[in-house]
This record gives structure tokens, sequence and C-alpha cells, in this order.
């Protein structure tokens, strides 16, 4: 099983750096967080625009003007006062989708991280700590998940599972833990090393206490940007899912499916208000996940610490 | 080395065997099958069952997998798509190629402007410039393959009409170098501005940290010029690590291949994987699947060992004992 | 067992004996990771502790004394070899019957920078010691970390603060607070004080030295110079390469050297008094060899200036008078 050890161990792995954030993180002042992160006007202008989305998103029903799936006077039209993003060919007032649709993309982000990083962080512990023949298995089957192109794992799933929303959360999900598991593990196995666990394991304490008592809290912060670009990848996946028809379906409306029906050359061509809308969501939302997940990243670095 | 090597060759055939026997279950699981998409539901039940025996869909599932498994091994064989009873290894072989261009492409050219995008705004760190590129290279990153698709589809095709919106040739044209390259244009600066995005960052920070370690400054101390200690020091030891992209990139561009071969009517894989999803066509999902697990296991297994022949301390840590 | 016996120290009950302890850690090679050689880091090392004395432990690094002291804590397990603590083999324990023993025998690590949770309060690290063994009742613990923190002359405030805010110094002895926590017999000293700055040094030997006397604690004390273990040491061993060379009174030991490594050793250090620098030194050369494939006959031999035929053939035993033992053919 040592092969399978050395076989990581040599291997550089893109989170390296990651890594290293656990292992030689040292606790500090809680104001010098927020003076670093505050550095990145970016990061911040993207904590306001998540904000908003997330007010949007919760208070869907009472801000959005008409109700997402209400069919009203006007058809495939363009902006006017009373529909300020137009409507579409059914009739449905594109901004009170767009709205709602926020719902959608938040939910999936958060909610299938939310799994992949309980699955994975669980994984990536035992196989850490445990070493050996444990750690040689969970690699493998790691592996064997990241070996096949993720969107096309996705796809296939999905077209059994059958599309929606519940279903893309748990898809996304169920899926997407090797890279937390392999993530986390490193944090673990550069953690196991230090003196402080070789001092809980001295002082006579359980396992599961020095793992999550002890070595959880170590391994947060990589997990915390890691899962933080996760969050942008799962709206990503959602949306592009959603777009080619397997994920979230109509009449719910997202963000991903409201771009799908760009793929006729008419609407395309003659009714831009339909397309442009919510891919401009998309890229905004996500585009602010990441500038926060580099703040984050930057701000809990131990290098650049003074 | 040759152990090195040796050893990860070991190491991908039991990753292979898992990657057909989780693509297997996957396929197993599927609710519906072929023949009730076929078969018209006025027919006796059994002319259906007929048809399942025909495509040896009764037998029990372990004894499937071996069949397929034996016919893989022993004779390359992936067996006969359920909708169009062609062999699968040459539906996938025909549509392999363009995809591995389109790929193939957009990866060198991603590669070509990232990596000196990233060692100037890893050198000059904080300054406009760098900030523009990092920016850029967010945005890189976070805009889907689709909507950057419809975009450019919306405006130089559509409203400028300079570049075919489909199709990897036009129709009765032959498909002529210059054709195939008109038609290229397109999706290769979707797929290169998400590659860019992802390597610039990539490269940067690996740049910034050579940069801060101490032969660089012993470098700049012993008075060369700051162009030769980045060109000539700096460079190759970010080099190293930019392998590593290689290996990662090309798992995300074959996802990619299937939403902008879809927008752009490319005949490829990605374009064969989702009509076959479409059609439940299980014998065809399978040998996609497992063409593209191989086609990663084999990046990583020539990331690994390219990165043996750059990077000295891997190939000593393997020539000594080490402790375990 | 007879040669422990012989090292015994004046007529005690050891309240802990190493009886030929080895630790081997195998060398995986080739293709298919076959153990094709072993790292021998202890060697057959047989010691004895006597409830309230200070042991301590010197050799270059590398010679397998931390081995020996994670051993005991149960950090790693011997290849072979028995650890007796108060009568009873612990080296074999299962891991509840470890836990028990966890109170019983403590360890403070090296670097104090890194022996301490860095996101936990000084509080809840001792806190916590003291709850999971129920050293007192539930309702005493806040104020057992007070006497803790007293003991070791830190201020109660320190317990809402984190261990960065603290110097080298004040975290070995929250270090050394945590292992009182349990209140143990044994404390390993694993090189307590060589990450520190020699003026801090000296405060916590001279609080190690203390507390030994107010609780009745035994001390192995581990280091890998000379200096730091005269002074706190009431019996010396000196190892290299697995093995135990020299072991005795700290008095008579640094008087008295018999073997030639003690010698460099000690021949390595400055000398206080003028009418001694005279004498003959031995300066070490070459490097230690690798405990792959130690030495033939005595370890030493390679870098000895007085090894003969003899010592490369055959390896000498630890013997001596009274308490004062050499593995040297030539100290005699």
């Amino acid at each position: 099983m040592n092969l399978f050890k050395r076989y990581l161990g040599v291997r550089q792995q893109p989170e390296a750096d990651l890594i290293a954030i656990a292992s030689e993180g040292e606790g500090e002042p809680k104001g010098a967080f927020w003076r670093r992160f505050r550095k990145h006007k970016l990061a911040v202008a993207g904590l306001f625009v998540i904000g908003i989305m997330a007010v949007c998103a919760i208070f869907a029903p009472w801000i959005a003007p008409y109700h997402p799936s209400a069919i009203t006077d006007s058809f495939g039209e363009g902006p006017t006062w009373s529909h300020l993003l137009g409507t579409d060919q059914v009739g449905r007032d594109v901004l009170s989708r767009i709205i709602f649709a926020a719902r959608v993309s938040l939910s999936v982000g958060i909610g299938s991280v939310l799994i992949s990083a309980i699955i994975g962080a669980v994984l990536g512990l035992i196989s850490g700590y445990f070493g050996g023949w444990i750690d040689g298995v969970i690699m493998r089957i790691t592996d064997m998940f990241m070996s096949f192109p993720y969107i096309m794992l996705i796809l296939v799933v999905s077209s059994i599972v059958g599309p929606g929303l519940k279903n893309i959360i748990l898809i996304l999900g169920l899926l997407g833990w090797p890279g937390v598991a392999r993530l986390v593990r490193g944090s673990v196995l550069s953690i196991k090393q230090t003196e402080y666990i070789k001092a809980s394991v001295a002082l006579g304490y359980k396992t599961p206490r020095i793992l999550f008592n002890h070595i959880l809290p170590n391994a947060t912060a990589p997990l915390l940007i890691y899962a933080t670009s996760g969050v942008a990848g799962a709206i990503l996946d959602e949306a592009a899912l959603s777009f080619l028809g397997l994920g979230v379906q109509p009449p719910t409306a997202s963000w991903g499916n409201m771009l799908a029906s760009a793929q006729s050359l008419t609407v395309l061509t003659d009714k831009p208000w339909l397309w442009v809308a919510p891919g401009v969501m998309i890229v905004l939302c996500v585009l602010s996940i990441n500038f926060i997940g580099d703040a984050l990243r930057d701000a809990m670095d131990p290098k650049n610490r003074k | 080395m040759y152990n090195y090597v040796m050893r990860r060759i070991l190491i991908a055939i039991p990753v292979l065997f898992g990657v057909t026997v989780i693509n297997f279950i996957i396929m197993k699981m599927a609710p519906g099958n072929p023949v009730d998409m076929l078969v018209n539901p006025k027919l006796p039940a059994a002319a259906v069952e007929a048809k399942r025996m025909e495509l040896g869909l009764n037998a029990p599932a372990y004894e499937q997998y071996w069949n397929w498994l034996k016919n893989l091994v022993l004779h390359g064989d992936l067996g006969y798509s359920m909708i169009t009873y062609e062999p699968v290894t040459r539906m996938i072989g025909e549509h392999l190629w363009p995809t591995l261009l389109l790929m193939g492409i957009s990866l060198i050219l991603g590669l070509a402007i990232a990596i000196p995008l990233g060692v100037i705004s890893a050198v000059r760190q904080y300054s406009k410039l760098d900030y523009t590129v990092v920016t850029l290279s967010f945005l890189g990153i976070s805009i889907p393959n689709f909507f950057l698709g419809l975009g450019l589809v919306y405006l130089f095709a559509l409203k400028l009409d300079w570049l075919p919106t489909s199709g990897m040739t036009e129709l009765g044209q032959g498909g002529s170098f210059k054709d195939v390259v008109l038609h290229l244009i397109l999706p290769c600066i979707v797929l290169t501005a998400n590659v860019t995005g992802r390597t610039i960052r990539y490269v940067r920070s690996s740049m910034l940290e050579i940069i801060g370690q101490d032969y660089l400054r012993t470098a700049r101390a012993k008075g060369l010029k700051e162009v030769l200690v980045v060109n000539k020091h700096a460079m190759r030891n970010a080099l190293i690590p930019i392998v590593t992209i290689l290996g990662m990139e090309i798992p995300i561009l074959f996802g990619g291949a299937v939403v902008i071969e879809q927008i752009f009517s490319w005949p490829g894989i990605g374009q064969l994987t989702l009509s076959s999803i479409m059609s439940r066509d299980y014998s065809t999902i399978m040998g996609l699947n497992l063409v593209a697990a191989i086609v990663v296991i084999f990046a990583n297994l020539l990331t690994d060992i390219v990165y043996a022949l750059v990077d000295p301390r891997i190939k000593h840590s393997y020539q000594g004992a080490a402790r375990s | 067992m007879s040669e422990a016996i012989t090292r015994s120290a004046p007529s005690q009950t050891p309240l802990l004996v190493l009886d030929q302890l080895k630790k081997y850690y195998p060398i995986r090679k080739g293709l298919l990771n076959r153990t094709a050689e072993y790292v021998k880091a202890v060697d057959g090392v047989s010691l004895n502790i006597v409830p309230g004395e200070t042991l301590g432990l010197v050799g270059e690094s590398g010679c397998g004394k931390s081995t020996i002291g994670r051993s005991i804590v149960g950090l790693e397990r011997p290849t072979d070899g028995r650890i007796l603590f108060e009568g009873a083999d612990i080296s074999k324990l299962s891991g509840s019957e470890m836990i028990k023993l966890h109170s019983e025998v403590q360890i403070v690590f090296q670097d104090p920078y890194s022996s301490l949770n860095p996101r936990k309060t000084i509080g809840s690290l001792l806190a916590e010691a003291v709850k999971v063994h129920r050293v007192v009742p539930s309702d005493k613990v806040v104020s057992e970390v007070d006497r803790l923190l007293d003991i070791v002359g830190l201020p109660k405030t320190s317990k809402s603060r984190y261990p960065h805010e603290f110097s080298g110094g004040q975290r070995q002895r929250i270090g050394i607070a945590r292992a009182l926590a349990l209140k143990p017999k044994l404390i390993v000293c694993d090189e307590p004080v060589s990450a520190l700055d020699v003026s801090i040094q000296a405060q916590v030997l001279n609080l190690l030295k203390q507390l030994q006397k107010e609780f009745n604690l035994t001390y192995l004390f581990i280091a890998h110079g000379l200096g730091a273990v005269r002074y706190i040491s009431d019996r010396i061993a000196v190892m290299y390469l697995g093995k135990v060379v020299e072991i005795g009174p700290t008095k008579e030991l640094f008087r008295n050297p018999k073997h030639p490594y003690t010698r460099a050793l000690l021949d390595s250090y400055p000398i206080a008094n003028p009418h001694l620098r005279d004498r003959e030194r031995i300066v070490l050369e070459g490097d230690v060899p690798s405990p792959v494939n130690p030495p033939s006959g005595c370890r030493f031999h390679t870098r000895c200036p007085m090894a003969q035929a003899k010592c490369r053939e055959e390896e000498p035993l630890l013997v001596g008078e009274g308490d004062h033992a050499s593995a040297c053919w030539f100290s005699h």
C-alpha cells in the first residue's frame, strides 16, 4: 500500500498551496483578516453583488413584479416600462423569471457544495489520518471518479436519474467530493505531522476527538477557499446542464434554461433581451464568488501576514 | 526512472479497471432501455422480448459486463450502437478527431497566451497590467462557455456575417483547409478563453512563489540583469508546475466540448455524447466514457513522467531509498 | 533482563524499565515495495529509571534517543523488546489501556511553536486535558486550570489567549502545564529547551527542577548536547547509532568518561576549569554512519581514535562496576 502513499506524495497537486495554508496557519487577531480582505476592492464589490442576489432570492415573491410563470398580455416583446426586461414567447416577464432563478442558482451552488464538502471532508480525514490500505482504497476511488470528464459524468447521471432542481443538487454534490477529499487529505497529512497532534495522542485523546476537534479546525481554511470556488463551479455546471435541457426544467426558471431558448436562431438574432440578461447574471454571480474566493485565499494565507 | 514509470503504469491499471466497473454500474442503474425507445408500443410482448434477447439485455449484469470487457480486451471491440447498429469503435473514431483537433489547438493557443501573460503579470506584481490580466483571467473562468459561444455567434456570424456558425465544413465544399480553419475560429476562441483564464492564475502564482525564493535573490545579488533573472532562472522553474496544468485541462476540455460542440454543431465526441444520452444508447455512452477516461488517465500518466523528467527532485527521490 | 538489572540505580524498584528495546523502520524498495532493509533507529536498549530521578539521554541527532522517548509515551510501537512501567509491559497495550497509561506518562516536546494547537485558547487546551481524563470533578475544571497556570508561573489571564500571543519560553511552560494536567508520574522531556534562547533555557530548566521536587516527578530528559543535561540529570546515558554506549551518575560520567565517544562529546564543550584544558582532546571526524548498515563490531570504530582490529570484529557489551558502565573494549 506504500506504493499508493508515495505515488500521491510525489505528484504535484494543484491544491498544494492551499494545503500550505492549513499547515502553516497560526492564530491571529480577528480584525487582521478583514483588513486584508478589504484590500481586494473587487471582492468587496463581489460580496455586495452576492448580497443583493441573496436578498432577491430570499424575498423574490415580494420583489418580482410578476409571478415567474404568469402569462402576461405581451408576448416576446422587448423591454418596456411595464416589463423592464421584456417578455418571452410564452408571455412571461423576463425580469421576474431572472429574480426567481437566483433562488435556483444559489441553492444549487450552496446545497451541492455542502454535500460534497461533508462527504469529501470525512473521507479525506479518514484517508489522511489512518493511511495504509484505507488511504489506498479511498484515493484509488477518488482517482477513478476524477478520471471521468466531470461534465460528461454529470450528463450521463442526470440523464439517468432525471432532471429537476433536487436531482441536480444531489448529482453535483455526490460527484463533487473527490477534489475535496484530496484537499482535506493533503491538509491532514501535513497537520498530522505537527507536534500538537502528537501531543493530543500522547494525552490519550480518542481518535474522533483528535480528528474533529484538533485536525479539522486546522483544515477549514483551505476547505473554505476550495468550497467558494466550488460554489462558482456548481452554478456554472447547473447553468450548462439546464442549457442542454438536462437540468432544471421549465416552467421553473433557471438562468441556464432561459438561455436555452437562444439556441434558436430567431431568438438569438431578434430577441437578445431573452438571453443576454440571464447570461450576464450568471457571469456576475460567478465572477463575484470567484473574487471573494481569491480574497479569502489572500487573507487566509499566512505568508501575507506581517 | 524506470521504476518510477513502471510504478505509475501499474497504478493506472486498477484505476482503469475501476473506471469500467463504475461506468457499467451507472449504465445499469438507468431506468428504461433502448428497446422501449425503439419499439412501437403496439408490438406484442414476445417481439419485445426477442429484441431484448438479441441485444443481450436479459443476461445477468455481471455476465453482460464480462462479455463487454472480454470483447474490449480481446478484440478492441466496444460493441454495437443500440440505435444505429454501427460499431461503437467506428462511431467514436469518426468523432474523436474533430474533438482532438479543437481541444489541441485551444490548449496550445491558451498556453501560448497564458504563459507570457502570467509571467509578466507576476514580474510586475501590483502594476496596472497585473490587475488587468488577473481581472481578465477571472472573467475567462467565470463566463459560461455557452454564453460566450452564443455571444460570438451573434456578433461575428449573425451581425457581421464574417464567419460560419456551425459544422466543421461548408456543405458541398469538400472541406478545404481554409474552410475548416474558418469553422474552427469561433469554437476555438471560446475554449481558449477558458484555458487562458485558468492557466494565467496558475502560472502567475507559481511564478510569484519562485520570484520570492532565495536563489533568485542570489541571482540578482550577483548582478544579473532582471530580464536574465526572469528568463533563465525563474521561468524554468515556473514551467515545472505548468506541466500539471496539461493534466488538469484535458478532462475539463472534454467536458467543455460537449457544450461547445452542441452550440457550433461541431461533429465531435461531445455531440455524439449528447445525442447518445438523449437516445439512451448505452453501449455508445459506455464506450465514450471509457475512451474519455482512458485519454484522461494517459494524460495524467504522461504528466507524471514529464514531471519526473523536468524535476530532478523526483528523479532522485526514486533512486535512493526513502523512509516510509 | 540480567543486563538491565546490573544497570539499575541503587536498590530501588524502577518506575520504568526498557528491556532490549528495538525499533526498526522498514525501507521499501523496488517495484513492489518489498521491505528490503531496515533503519535500525533503536537497536537493543536496556535502561532503568527509578522514581524521583532524572535520567539524561544524550546523543547526536539520529541516534534513536527521540524514538525511545516516543515509544515510552506510545507514539511509536517498538519492533521488539519490552517497556515495563511499574512492572507491567506497556509496549503492547490496546487502545483503552493505552489511554489510561497516558495519564501516568506524559511528554514535553521540543518545539513550543508547533506543540500547541494554534486554534485553541490556552484555557481550552488545558481544560480539555483535565476533562478528558476526569482529573477533577467537572465543576472544578476552571479552578484546576488556574492552578496549573499558577504552577508554571503564568497569569490566569492567559486562559483566553491563543498560543501565538506567547513567547517560546512561555509556550514551553504551557506545554509543561498541559503535561502536568494529568498528574503523571513520569515525564519524557524531548529536548525541551533546545529550541529556546539560552537565557530562557535556564528558566525552563529551573521550573522543571522545582516541579520535580514539588510533585515527586520522574524525568527522562532527552538532549543532543551535554550542557542542559548535566544541570538537570542525576544519571546520564549516552547513545550512539541506536545503542547505549555509556551510562553512569552525572558527576562520575563527567569526571571519568570511559567511552571514547563520551569523551569526544565532553571535549566538544568549552571547559571552565583552565587546569583541565591541557589534556588531550578527542575531536570526532567524519559523519555518523548510516543506521541501515551499522558498522560491524563496535559501532563507533569507524570514528574512534583508539580502534583496533578487535573493535571491528566483536561487539563490546555494556559492562562496568557499580552503576557506571560503558561498552568499549578498552575502557576497563
